[in-house]
């Protein structure tokens, strides 16, 4: 197990150092991620719909989709060279170059939802600070679920034609169950709703990422086979 | 089947077959080498050579027929086994993106070696690039990325070396580095698989020879002096290929 994780620290931290030497896919998001917002913010009109009611659904599109942009380069970068290869060569296991694949999709779009949030509430003029802990809780339990099928959806479509469109199309169904549980939640976290009504979406959220997670690590060893 | 040398083979490959579609890459292969063989492969393009050292390596299953490291089979989920195997191959399996240094450093960590940036210097010192450590693998020339890529491949020291047309695109300078690695490789007795193009590169580093032709082998033996000879059958094997 050990050298699982090692294996898997070394993989994530390769990847984060590639893509900090070239801020590529990051800018790229962040790019995309104020885009939206702005678009979003000017598009409105604020006498029809209210900021705090719009507000969640607008939060976890730009999330969706600015993660997808991410998941992407997980393998692309792999394909240079045929490194993936050289992975496959090695004693790592499949489960510690999945794990160290999600670990650093995770830090990425955490990153970019880091930066996303300020602009956030910067364009809708949300009370963010007042729910900050709990909207961290959320957003963190929606991305580990998120990120976790994307790393593997992610594996499939890299070898495919149109692999970029092909991971959107592959990983958007399985985005209902946790992008619908994390608007439902941000929307009462904004209007101040008490914890029992949304309580239910946070275990669903917390199932689903358990058993995705766990399905993902298993199932990824075949997504790499000829 | 060739049973190279009179101790226990090294790497014993018996009955592979691999077939993409309608296409035989391998049909039926069967060798094996001891200690301090090399096999050169020769054969035409299409032949099913890569297809031979990608299933050798792990990389691909075969559809039928096994691959015996130390008389043990090949398991793809064996960790030990893939520790015994290093491959050069087309490409260099490095990153651009990262230093020399980085790469073999990052490699060294996922074989588990104890200090990796140490294991990634003496690496690079064996093939002569320790003053490029620090440079983005990117930047190197094609020679320099070849020997990059060989320092990767030895960089966990291992018994059985594949490489698949290791000479392609390299000046003559950087071909002499490859050949005196190559020659170091033989003199370690590693047992080596190589597959070319390139009759008189083969011939000089092996010690049997074999000419595959439409993913069978046509010819296998060992490797005697007469060059000619095996410029010849290559041309009749091959003629109708």
């Amino acid at each position: 197990m050990r050298s699982v994780l090692a294996q898997a620290w070394a993989i994530a931290a390769k990847d984060l150092l590639l893509e900090f030497r070239s801020r590529t896919a990051f800018l790229s998001a962040l790019v995309f991620t104020a885009l939206v917002l702005a678009i979003f913010n000017f598009a409105r009109d604020p006498t029809a719909v209210s900021s705090v009611d719009l507000a969640p659904s607008v939060l976890w599109i730009t999330f969706s989709f600015a993660g997808v942009l991410g998941l992407n380069r997980a393998f692309t970068l792999e394909k240079e060279n045929r490194a993936i290869d050289g992975l496959l060569l090695s004693p790592a296991s499949r489960t510690a170059l999945y794990l160290g694949k999600t670990a650093a999709n995770l830090v990425f779009v955490g990153a970019v939802e880091a930066i996303a949030l300020p602009l956030f509430a910067l364009f809708f003029n949300v009370p963010l600070l007042d729910v900050l802990a709990p909207l961290v809780l959320v957003i963190a339990l929606a991305t580990v679920g998120f990120v976790a099928v994307g790393t593997l959806m992610s594996s499939m479509a890299v070898n495919t034609r149109f692999g970029e469109m092909m991971l959107l199309v592959l990983v958007l169904p399985f985005l209902v169950t946790p992008v619908s549980a994390a608007a439902e939640m941000t929307t009462k976290l904004f209007a101040h709703r008490p914890f029992a009504e949304w309580a239910a979406w946070l275990k669903l959220l917390a199932a689903y990422d358990i058993t995705f997670v766990v399905l993902c690590t298993l199932v990824f060893e075949f997504t790499l086979e000829e | 089947m060739l049973i190279a040398s009179a101790e226990a083979p090294a790497l014993q490959v018996a009955g592979l077959t691999k077939r993409f579609g309608h296409v035989r890459a391998l049909r039926g292969v069967d060798f094996a080498l001891g200690a301090g063989d090399s096999l050169a492969v020769f054969g035409p393009n299409g032949a099913g050579k890569t297809t031979l050292l990608r299933v050798l390596a792990g990389l691909l299953r075969p559809d039928a027929g096994t691959v015996q490291f130390g008389g043990e089979q090949l398991v793809r989920s064996n960790a030990a086994q893939r520790r015994r195997v290093g491959l050069i191959s087309h490409h260099s399996l490095l990153y651009d993106g990262l230093t020399a240094a980085e790469n073999l450093a990052f490699y060294a960590r996922l074989y588990g070696l104890a200090k990796p940036r140490a294991a990634a210097a003496r690496a690079l010192a064996g093939v002569g690039l320790e003053a490029r450590a620090s440079d983005p693998a990117g930047t190197f020339s094609r020679g320099m990325v070849q020997r990059l890529a060989i320092a990767r491949a030895l960089l966990h020291d291992p018994e059985v070396m594949l490489l698949d047309e290791p000479f392609s695109g390299l000046d003559q300078r950087a071909a002499a580095t490859l050949r005196d690695l190559l020659g170091r490789l033989r003199a370690e007795r590693r047992t080596m698989v190589l597959v070319t193009h390139n009759i008189d590169e083969g011939l000089e580093l092996a010690t049997h020879v074999a000419i595959q032709v439409a993913g069978a082998f046509a010819a296998l033996g060992p490797r005697d002096g007469d060059l000619a000879a095996y410029r010849a059958r290559y041309a009749e094997a091959t003629a109708g290929a």
